[in-house]
């Protein structure tokens, strides 16, 4: 055989493969069945940690685990690698996912039926009405919720507190107060991380402080234009430029938890975050009652503004199912919610598992959780898009953002700017 | 070599009618070996772009939909380019646009030319300058914007040095400044491009025919003039593919203004590409990032199409 006919030889070979490898990945998608295929992004060291309580619950039943992890906090990229994937045919058994994602893609029929198992396992009674609203769809159980977040905390330095003389503030006057104290003794008061959604936490807890749970609700989960545009969101916009006189001025693109480090280490007093924050405090070997002090956010006792992780659910074939029912069983389980929310920072998504093992701040955000959920008062955090729809969420966290960097200038015109973006959203 | 060693028979056999397989298969050879690259191209670029144009003109929201809406997003796109006060993420995407790509395709080309310049007077250690110049091209945008972050940030980087040194009063927070922050993005692009640019020059100016400036300079001309008058006006093409590859990394300049700035405060640093991966993928407003996809390209398409055209047409000449 001559050169040239090596060479074309080679060459017809190679699109002959190029032209196989694309009817190749249908055949490689072939899953295993006593194996369950995880998306998720829970990558840094606390958050591998806890998933690895269900991956070996479900190993001691004979069950592997094929992580599909997609970095990135948010979670973002898991979404778009996520839609890639399913757009492509090659389902996951299930996936991490946030609230109204999980409502998105059973609308779009890709999600399984766990109802019966469901009905056995009685999740209907154990599982608030409100996580319910995301993990059911159309009367069907289509995805598990795995913890619940709260986002209306305040995490303070001990040792700060004590040398400025602090007690726990009660209402948003003691809180300035507390601050002003703080500024007083040259400590930064208010750790902040100026991304769009740190500052909508803020602002979240100041509208529930400023307004109470039933406004909070009307305004932030109903939509209800009369109450955006009322009298006490504009007082609750004064409230917040009120904070802001408390930050650092190097507070823009700070990441959460460099924010938190500025609490660890005591160059700032306090921190208004999600109880994610706790993670960071274990991380440095702190200890809640005698290195850091957790109180709801001032004003907001006996409420819970809430986000949730799910796993969603796919409609896998027949042979994979017994490994989906599998994970959705030992996650709702009563040990795995313990094990796992007990390092994750979170509460367990049902209201009967023992607070044992859990530390102060987790004992506490257990008894909330059940006293928010029999009082009615426990609702999805708009600002970790649990409130509204996510483009009804971006229009909210781009009017916070913008008026907290000084771009929309007074209250007044927040609120218009506030009721036109989400109207336009909807 | 191979081919006119080992067919000395082929001129013969093509004399024949009838073609034989072998002089068939390499008839066909080049258009077998482009195929692959051709269809990809065609499916994944152009495919593309006619599937988003589709998509704009749809109501997609978290996933694609085939429900027709008319030019429903264009409109909100217009209505927003006009909404200055406060200003609308629109808004602020294309006015950073236009400040970002004139200043950094300016100052690249000014920079560039200028480094270029100073470099060929026949100077020592020209390999060595020429790399350190180079180099910041080899950084991806997401280390220059992550390098450069920690060097602005003032509670890191150059203000907080400048005070321990006992510069206390010195201020440098642009970006940390929602009305300055865009210009920091165009400080990190020029540091990293100019190089480039530079080296683009050089290699024009290697080409300009050394006789035609000992001519110059025996009828008397000033370097200056030679510079101005004979060695720029030849550089021309080196002009055209300068701006170029600099328009189209303006206009895709997406993971420096992630990387640099997060978006900047209250989304100030946006430009048009972190407004349609916005819109795309986290809003689930797809309808509204395929328009505003399309209209960069259509951006795009009104500003290097005539300047090629008008640039291309003079070859034959």
């Amino acid at each position: 055989m001559t050169l040239h006919m090596k060479l074309i030889a080679g060459v017809a070979l190679a699109a002959a493969s190029v032209g196989l490898a694309g009817f190749g990945t249908v055949g490689a998608a072939q899953a295993q069945t006593k194996e369950v295929q995880m998306l998720h992004w829970w990558t840094s060291g606390g958050e591998a940690a806890a998933l690895k309580v269900i991956k070996d619950a479900l190993a001691k039943q004979g069950y592997g685990w094929k992580d599909v992890p997609v970095a990135g906090g948010g979670g973002n990229a898991a979404m778009t690698a996520l839609k890639a994937m399913v757009a492509a045919g090659n389902y996951p058994t299930a996936s991490q996912m946030l609230g109204y994602n999980v409502l998105d893609y059973a609308q779009a029929g890709k999600l399984a039926d766990l109802t019966e198992l469901a009905k056995s396992e009685g999740w209907d009674k154990a599982i608030p009405a409100p996580l319910q609203k995301f993990s059911v769809y159309d009367g069907k159980w289509v995805a598990v919720p795995v913890n619940v977040h709260s986002v209306n905390w305040v995490w303070l330095n001990k040792a700060v507190m004590d040398k400025i003389g602090g007690t726990e503030p009660k209402t948003f006057d003691d809180f300035l107060a507390l601050l002003d104290k703080a500024k007083k003794a040259g400590v930064t008061p208010l750790a902040l991380g100026g991304q769009d959604w740190q500052e909508a936490i803020l602002f979240d807890d100041v509208v529930l402080s400023t307004g109470g749970p039933e406004f909070y609700k009307k305004a932030f989960n109903d939509l209800d234009e009369a109450s955006l545009k009322s009298d006490t969101m504009k007082k609750s916009f004064d409230n917040l430029a009120k904070l802001k006189a408390y930050v650092d001025p190097n507070f823009s693109g700070r990441d959460w938890n460099l924010a938190t480090a500025m609490v660890i280490k005591g160059d700032a007093l306090v921190q208004v975050m999600g109880d994610w924050a706790k993670g960071e405090f274990h991380n440095a070997n702190k200890a809640p009652g005698t290195d850091f002090l957790c109180y709801r956010f001032p004003g907001t006792d006996g409420s819970v503004a809430y986000n949730s992780d799910m796993f969603a659910m796919f409609d896998v074939g027949a042979d994979r199912k017994d490994a989906q029912t599998a994970l959705a069983k030992t996650t709702e389980s009563k040990d795995v919610q313990a094990g796992f929310n007990i390092i994750k920072g979170s509460v367990p998504a049902r209201t009967d598992v023992s607070d044992e093992g859990f530390d102060a701040c987790g004992k506490k955000g257990i008894a909330d959780l059940k006293k928010a959920s029999a009082d009615g008062n426990f609702f999805g955090s708009l600002a970790q898009g649990y409130g509204a729809p996510p483009a009804v969420t971006n229009a909210y966290l781009d009017v916070v953002d913008k008026f907290f960097n000084g771009q929309i200038k007074t209250s007044d015109e927040a609120v218009t700017q506030l009721a036109r973006a989400i109207d336009d959203a909807k | 070599m191979a081919f006119a060693t080992t067919n000395a028979d082929l001129p013969a056999r093509r004399a024949s009618s009838t073609p034989t397989l072998r002089a068939r298969l390499q008839d066909a050879l080049p258009k077998i070996v482009l195929a692959p690259s051709f269809s990809i191209i065609l499916v994944f670029v152009y495919g593309f772009i006619l599937w988003t144009i589709y998509l704009s003109f749809t109501n997609s929201k978290a996933f694609p939909s085939n429900e027709l809406t008319g030019p429903l997003a264009y409109q909100r796109l217009w209505n927003w380019t006009f909404e200055s006060d406060p200003p609308s993420s629109w808004y602020t995407s294309i006015t950073n646009m236009a400040i970002f790509g004139v200043l950094y395709i300016g100052f690249c080309i000014l920079l560039g030319l200028f480094l270029a310049i100073l470099l060929d007077q026949k100077i020592r250690a020209e390999g060595f300058l020429r790399t350190i110049y180079l180099y910041p091209m080899a950084l991806s945008f997401i280390v220059t914007g992550v390098a450069w972050k920690w060097f602005l940030d003032p509670g890191l980087g150059l203000e907080q040095t400048l005070h321990h040194l006992g510069w206390t009063s010195f201020h440098f927070d642009w970006i940390k400044n929602a009305n300055r922050v865009i210009y920091t993005v165009v400080i990190a692009g020029v540091w990293q491009a100019s190089g480039f640019v530079m080296a683009m020059f050089l290699a024009g100016l290697r080409g300009v025919d050394g006789e035609m400036l000992k001519a110059a300079q025996i009828d008397g001309a000033s370097t200056f003039q030679v510079y101005w008058r004979i060695v720029i006006p030849i550089l021309r093409p080196v002009f055209l593919s300068a701006f170029i590859v600099l328009a189209h990394m303006a206009i895709k300049s997406y993971d420096l203004v992630v990387a640099l700035t997060s978006g900047g405060p209250g989304g100030s640093a946006w430009l048009p590409s972190n407004f349609m991966y916005e819109y795309t993928f986290k809003r689930s407003q797809m309808a509204i990032g395929s328009a505003s996809a399309v209209i960069m390209l259509m951006a795009i398409t009104a500003i290097i199409v005539p300047y090629l055209y008008s640039e291309l047409r003079e070859k034959p000449q």
